[in-house]
């Protein structure tokens, strides 16, 4: 039976009890009173170990995400703090003057589509994630009538993948306008952000399209629907992390230098 | 686990068993402090004799003694102290005592514990690169580390200890994402916050540490490795002046030095409470159950641990008081670093509560647990001092310093894992160590520890600094003060001497009890945490693993009755007495 079937009701939180050896030195035991459906050898209390309830493995790999993002999240702030931190230094010069020669890089108008391409992107996506837990789709496979929920979010993730290759090409296209203006890399030490900030995030998009193709295959190929459902669900935690961390770092390339 | 399709190489190297996995780490870590010490060993020699010629290698060069100074607190800091307590026994141990039968994600814990691998050969392996490995210290310090030709090692071996780092960091990260899932994710039933044994809390905090701080030192690393191949000036201040060459054209631009020792220290000082925190929290369990008592204050000594990670983060700056930061700063981050006095010595304080009047088994863990607490509080004191910005000022770079982060960093940072390894072997190997043997190592460590380090505070009271590579030879009055310190350095080096030959007891007591140790009854130290459960324990029978596990209590309960010890394990059913203890 499908571990995904939630139902809509659960079993009411039981009153502390005696039997259950809580003395009060501690909250009731973490344990999800949900039932995998009520069967008789359905009973997630009998599951030796772990979080109890469905999606048992499905939250699991989200929480792992969750923590990968937010060590990614502290890569980008060093980087945006050295940002900052570049734009207010300066020095005195040999005849005393005080230099500062960060001068902004002006920012390429096709950021702004490519910007607009990866919010549809992570708009696809997420619909992607949602159609990987349509229950009636789950309740249809569970009967035996295909992969309905797979079929479904193949052409949202594929879509996704697409976008995500068009917003890659189109940062690609603002480094060349940019260097047909004679701004490179090394010109300047705003350029060097521009690039570095640009680069960086970009070779994450490169990992999560890896990710999301991942997950395309992996819709043809497993068979068990949580496992597709973890691998869509993780690619688009991810992908929408990389969505916001994009709106922060534009934000940042176009209004703060 | 294992079945009979599984071959050898598949079992022991590419095992994606969580066991398996930490006695890899472990056994990593054991080459890596081998290492080190000799390490450390040539050049404490090479301090005090320093015409003495290395065989195989011709005499010390000052390139040659910043190299050791470098791989020493490399291997020692990353591969040793932060691998083998948060990653090591972490795995070894950590699913059991919250009453799970394997970590979150196995195959990532595989592939953590290979690029750790990975970064400890790299590391070692720009010793043979053109220039020598890497001569900047751990902390490698712009603008000579941003530039290749700054001098020896800031060449290939530099870029090795970039990539070495690198590795580790990712390593670190996805190590410690396991960690953090398996501890909120994989609890058994009834193993509530408060239950969680202390050890796991002090994993748990050092597993937030590393997801916050390692992706911190990634991006320092990729500005400086930019800095170094393509023509940036993140860490270059403009004109510089480095081996004759005035670094204008080449690095344009207003880089600071001070810079990657913000980024490098945000994530250089928790690393060292990565390093410690572990030890805290096996400390107060050992404690407690060597006593037979409970742990005094349990959800405070949570909230304690909780605090030393928190603070560990904010107080950084401390590193720079020397090297230049704007005084209110200084006074944030002289504040916020005498704070973290106060959750330590509320730890001290438990520790010494709970055994306080018990009457405590001194058994080899004891012991070292007891040494771990002397030495956190004997290295711990000196922690306020250098807080102070004003005597910080005097101190900054003298062996004061260095006496101060070997006594509460490597002593007590080790003096745990020998903690753990005594209290741990029989779940290791079914064997118990041999404990007069034990008594015997602790007893040499715990003086040689003390002779080494203690007299490193007057040494460096007398001025003399870090990294130099020899005492004898300087000019003028700084040289007559210098070659002050010889007769104590000569002693501190026979110190260490005595302290590292005393290790081979502990490797003799490691081989032989492996072989000939008296094999371990199920629950030789009486232990309370479930990683003793019989269900979980290695030896189990495999029908076992089916069973249900259920945690009924806090650990270290124990009921003192007339004459006889009562113990009651987190999975026992008894209820207990409405008795308060004493």
């Amino acid at each position: 039976m499908p571990t995904t079937i939630t139902p809509t009701k659960t079993e009411p939180k039981p009153r502390r009890q005696l039997e259950d050896h809580d003395h009060g030195s501690g909250r009731r035991p973490p344990t999800d009173k949900r039932t995998g459906g009520g069967g008789d050898n359905d009973n997630w209390n009998d599951r030796p170990n772990g979080r109890r309830g469905p999606r048992e493995r499905l939250v699991r790999y989200r929480m792992g995400i969750f923590f990968a993002l937010a060590s990614d999240l502290m890569f980008f702030v060093a980087i945006v703090s050295t940002f900052f931190v570049s734009q207010s230094t300066g020095h005195f010069d040999a005849y005393n003057n005080y230099v500062n020669e960060w001068s902004p890089t002006l920012i390429p108008p096709i950021l702004w589509l490519n910007t607009a391409v990866l919010i549809l992107s992570s708009i696809t996506m997420e619909t992607a994630r949602r159609r990987m837990f349509h229950e009636v789709d789950v309740m249809d496979e569970w009967l035996g009538l295909g992969k309905p929920i797979t079929r479904a979010a193949i052409p949202w993730v594929a879509a996704t993948v697409v976008l995500g290759i068009v917003f890659l090409i189109g940062q690609w296209i603002a480094w060349t306008q940019l260097a047909t203006q004679h701004v490179f890399f090394l010109s300047n030490p705003s350029s060097h952000f521009f690039y570095l900030i640009t680069g960086v995030h970009g070779i994450h998009l490169i990992l999560g399209i890896f990710g999301l193709a991942a997950a395309l295959v992996g819709l043809y190929v497993s068979r068990s629907l949580e496992t597709r459902q973890i691998m869509v669900d993780c690619a688009a935690w991810y992908w929408h992390s990389m969505g916001i961390f994009w709106l922060f770092l534009f934000t940042l390339l176009v209004f703060f230098q | 686990m294992s079945s009979s399709k599984n071959s050898a190489p598949r079992h022991y190297l590419f095992s994606t068993d969580h066991r398996v996995i930490g006695v890899q780490y472990l056994v990593l870590a054991l080459v890596s402090v081998t290492i080190g010490t000799l390490l450390s060993l040539l050049m404490r020699i090479h301090l005090v004799w320093p015409d003495r010629i290395v065989p195989f290698h011709g005499p010390i060069l000052p390139e040659d003694y910043l190299a050791l100074v470098t791989i020493h607190g490399t291997i020692m800091l990353f591969f040793v102290l932060t691998t083998a307590p948060q990653s090591g026994f972490g795995n070894l141990i950590l699913p059991s005592q919250i009453g799970a039968r394997r970590m979150a994600f196995p195959v990532a814990n595989a592939v953590s514990f290979w690029l750790t691998a990975a970064a400890l050969v790299i590391l070692l392996s720009s010793t043979f690169v053109p220039g020598g490995s890497a001569i900047s210290g751990w902390t490698a310090y712009p603008p000579f580390s941003a530039i290749a030709s700054a001098g020896p090692g800031q060449g290939a071996g530099m870029d090795l200890w970039l990539a070495s780092i690198a590795v580790f960091a990712v390593a670190g990260t996805i190590s410690a994402i396991n960690t953090l899932v398996t501890i909120i994710k994989l609890r058994c039933e009834g193993m509530t916050w408060d239950r969680i044994p202390l050890t796991v809390w002090g994993w748990f905090t050092a597993a937030l540490l590393s997801i916050i701080a390692f992706s911190v030192l990634l991006a320092a690393l990729l500005l400086l490795f930019c800095d170094r191949h393509a023509g940036t000036s993140f860490f270059v201040p403009t004109g510089d002046l480095i081996n004759g060459v005035i670094h204008a054209a080449s690095h344009p631009g207003n880089g600071s030095p001070l810079l990657w020792l913000h980024l490098f220290w945000f994530f250089g000082h928790p690393e060292v409470y990565i390093a410690i925190l572990p030890g805290l929290g096996l400390t107060s369990m050992l404690l407690a159950n060597f006593s037979r008592r409970r742990v005094f204050a349990y959800r405070m000594m949570i909230v304690t641990t909780l605090l030393i990670g928190f603070l560990g983060i904010l107080l950084w700056g401390h590193h720079m008081f020397v090297a230049g930061l704007n005084p209110y700063a200084a006074s944030a981050f002289a504040v916020s670093t005498m704070a973290i006095a106060i959750p330590a010595s509320a730890k001290v304080l438990s520790w010494l509560v709970t055994v306080w009047r018990s009457r405590p088994h001194y058994t080899t863990a004891m012991l070292f647990s007891l040494g771990f607490v002397s030495l956190f509080i004997t290295g711990g004191l000196t922690g306020p001092v250098l807080a102070q910005p004003i005597l910080d000022e005097y101190l900054h770079n003298t062996f004061f310093v260095v006496a101060h982060f070997h006594l509460i960093m490597a002593m007590a940072g080790i003096f745990g894992l020998f903690a753990a390894t005594y209290y741990w072997f029989p779940l290791m190997t079914g064997r118990l160590m041999s404990e007069s043997l034990g008594r015997l190592h602790f007893w040499t460590t715990i003086l040689g520890a003390y002779a080494t380090f203690l007299p490193m505070h007057l040494t460096g009271l007398m001025g003399e600094p870090r990294h130099y590579a020899q005492l004898i030879g300087v000019p003028n009055a700084a040289g007559h003060l210098l070659a002050g310190t010889l007769p104590l350095n000569r002693f501190i080096t026979w110190s260490a001497i005595f302290l590292a030959t005393a290790q081979l007891l502990f490797f003799a007591n490691l081989i032989h009890s492996l072989r000939y140790g008296k094999p371990a009854p199920p629950n030789p130290w009486q232990a309370t945490t479930l990683e003793w459960h019989p269900a979980l324990h290695p030896n189990a029978p495999a029908e076992a693993s089916e069973e249900r596990i259920v945690v009924y209590r806090q650990p270290c309960e124990y009921l003192a009755t007339a004459g006889e010890e009562l113990i009651l394990p987190q999975w026992s059913t008894e209820a207990i007495p409405n008795i308060k203890p004493e």
